[in-house]
């Protein structure tokens, strides 16, 4: 790359020599002056993503408060994460909520796909603008929300009550052991509309004649659905497996608003920490490694699931 | 194709069903909010007398009026603003021979999988070097920022997906490539740009994290910054909690029912693109 820019001059004089015909014509050709185009975008992303990102990096090696002298801290920072209870716990628990930001949904999701696949209804696009609401929302709004679903007098008890599970009511966000499943749930909720949207469309992509096909074979509707329609998501699920999968990892407004943490700290994730420990512990660095490691495994979880597509497209 | 009776029955009564669990938690804070202020609510219930108080008691208290302003003057510079870079660069990545052009674009792509929380210490500590901490601009470029990876890659899948030969033409005739952009390809493009910058509406008037770090200033903070802090003042005050979430709901959701189609269309292309 750094060939390319020594030379940048040279070329954009060029522009000006007369327009040639044919293969060489001026959109076909490669030219530096092109970089124009592109270079607002860079600089703004270049200063307020990369730029940062990298910052972050450095801080992550050292100790700092955020207002005296930083002293060196080398890998320390990264140690605590995978040796302090604390931080790991978080880790943990976003690992916890993959299950049900991206598990649940998505097998919801692919049930009521095979339900609804078969044929085309009426009403469709209402029902569709409704599963898309909690997508649309401000999730601050979805915690707040939620915090009063589960709300001793909520709604969640209210109904238990009426179904005749009285006995199993509680605050549930301040469940010891309950309160990380009950986040979890409201990201199922948030997310399942998604998953089912995803996958409703992708399978409307389907051949008819597949179905045809299928059924004259006496194919009844779960045999239909693995044989095909199933194969025919791979691609949609990869998706809505790679976009829920970073929404639970780098959870944050959610869990902000309706537990922030507690009970003890059985519902932090590194979001969560990363907040924490920069903005009112004064623990910088921490905080950065933090975040370096959370979008590590971020990147490593995208590119397993990416792998793990590619592999499936090349038998 | 036709659908068995018991097939069609199953296949509502799921959708039903899931409709009402969707609807659920919106019912129970527009019934909670209509309760007059500080009134011991159960669950979902009719509110024995229909009260505004709730409403006016959050909007003064938290001064949403303020902060619904301030999260429109953010968002009414973030859309432009990154609608136009992510078409010119898209159109460069998509249509134009750009040097280092696929090196460059995979740099780009790198963002759409990048945590806010990677970027935002250092964002802290830096704008508020230079004075851009509870400052409109600092969350502005931050937010477009942001929004580029997706922008890009959503305008270079468009002009992708325009005839080669259309452009071809046009370079015939003697038009010079940003002539092509402005003349020929951006006429066709008003479906992609809209559904883009509606997306960009929501994902900036959303936006909470970036926001809750670097503004402080209440004067200056959006909706849902402010309704934020707005839970730790009111935790216990349920209609005013619910009645001022419904404030901060009410722009978006009108949006989206006026633009449901570009909504739905583009979350689901765009996460497929993306």
């Amino acid at each position: 790359m750094s060939a390319d820019i020594v030379t940048a001059p040279a070329e954009v004089t060029s522009n000006r020599v007369p327009r040639r015909a044919g293969r060489s014509s001026r959109v076909n050709r490669t030219r530096f002056s092109t970089w124009a185009y592109i270079a607002p975008a860079f600089l703004l992303y270049g200063l307020f993503v990369i730029i940062p990102a990298l910052h972050t990096v450095y801080i992550s090696l050292f100790n700092w408060d955020g207002v005296t002298l930083a002293t060196w801290a080398g890998f320390g920072n990264y140690e605590s994460v995978f040796t302090s209870e604390a931080l790991r716990g978080a880790i943990e628990h976003a690992l916890v909520l993959i299950l049900f930001f991206a598990g649940l949904p998505i097998l919801l999701g692919l049930v009521l796909t095979a339900v609804l696949s078969r044929f085309r209804r009426p009403g469709m696009s209402l029902f569709r603008v409704i599963f898309f609401l909690p997508q649309i929302v401000p999730l601050v709004a979805v915690g707040i929300t939620w915090r009063w679903m589960y709300n001793e007098d909520g709604a969640v008890n209210q109904i238990l009550r009426a179904i005749g599970l009285g006995g199993i009511t509680r605050a549930w966000l301040g469940d010891f052991n309950l309160a990380l499943f009950a986040v979890g749930l409201i990201g199922t909720w948030a997310l399942t509309g998604l998953c089912t949207m995803l996958f409703v469309s992708g399978a409307q992509k389907v051949e008819p004649n597949l179905y045809e096909a299928a059924r004259l074979d006496g194919a009844g509707a779960i045999r239909e659905f693995r044989a095909v329609t199933l194969p025919a998501l791979r691609g949609e699920i990869a998706v809505a497996l790679t976009v829920t999968t970073i929404a639970a990892l780098a959870s944050f407004d959610v869990i902000y608003v309706s537990t922030n943490g507690s009970p003890g700290n059985t519902t932090t994730v590194p979001g969560l920490l990363v907040y924490r420990l920069a903005f009112t512990d004064g623990q910088v660095g921490q905080a950065s490694a933090l975040a370096v490691t959370l979008t590590v495994l971020i990147l490593i979880v995208v590119l397993i699931i990416n792998r793990l597509v590619d592999a499936k497209d090349e038998q | 194709m036709k659908a068995t009776r018991t097939e069609s029955i199953a296949g509502y009564v799921l959708l039903i069903g899931m409709a009402l669990v969707t609807l659920l938690p919106f019912v129970s804070i527009i019934l909670a909010a209509f309760q007059p202020s500080g009134a011991l609510v159960s669950g979902i219930s009719w509110p024995t007398a229909f009260s505004f108080d709730s409403f006016r008691e959050a909007w003064t208290t938290a001064g949403f009026g303020t902060l619904l302003i301030n999260s429109l003057i953010i968002a009414v510079v973030v859309v432009p603003l990154s609608v136009v870079l992510s078409t010119l660069a898209g159109y460069a990545f998509g249509v134009l021979r750009v040097p280092a052009g696929r090196a460059i674009f995979s740099f780009f792509l790198l963002g759409l999988t990048l945590p806010v929380e990677l970027i935002v210490i250092p964002l802290y500590f830096d704008l508020r070097g230079v004075g851009l901490t509870d400052s409109y601009w600092g969350v502005i470029l931050a937010e477009s920022a942001l929004f580029m990876p997706f922008g890009i890659f959503w305008m270079r899948t468009h002009f992708r997906t325009n005839p080669r030969e259309l452009i071809e033409a046009a370079e015939l005739d003697g038009a010079s490539p940003r002539r092509i952009l402005v003349s020929v390809l951006l006429p066709l493009a008003g479906p992609s740009l809209s559904t883009m910058a509606v997306l960009f509406f929501m994902w900036s008037w959303n936006q909470f994290l970036l926001v809750l770090i670097l503004i402080q200033d209440p004067e200056k903070r959006t909706a849902p910054g402010g309704l934020g802090f707005f839970v730790g003042q009111y935790s216990s005050n349920i209609p005013v909690l619910c009645a001022g979430t419904l404030v901060v709901l009410a722009p978006i959701f009108v949006v989206y029912l006026l633009f449901q189609r570009k909504f739905i269309g583009g979350m689901l292309q765009g996460a497929l693109k993306g």
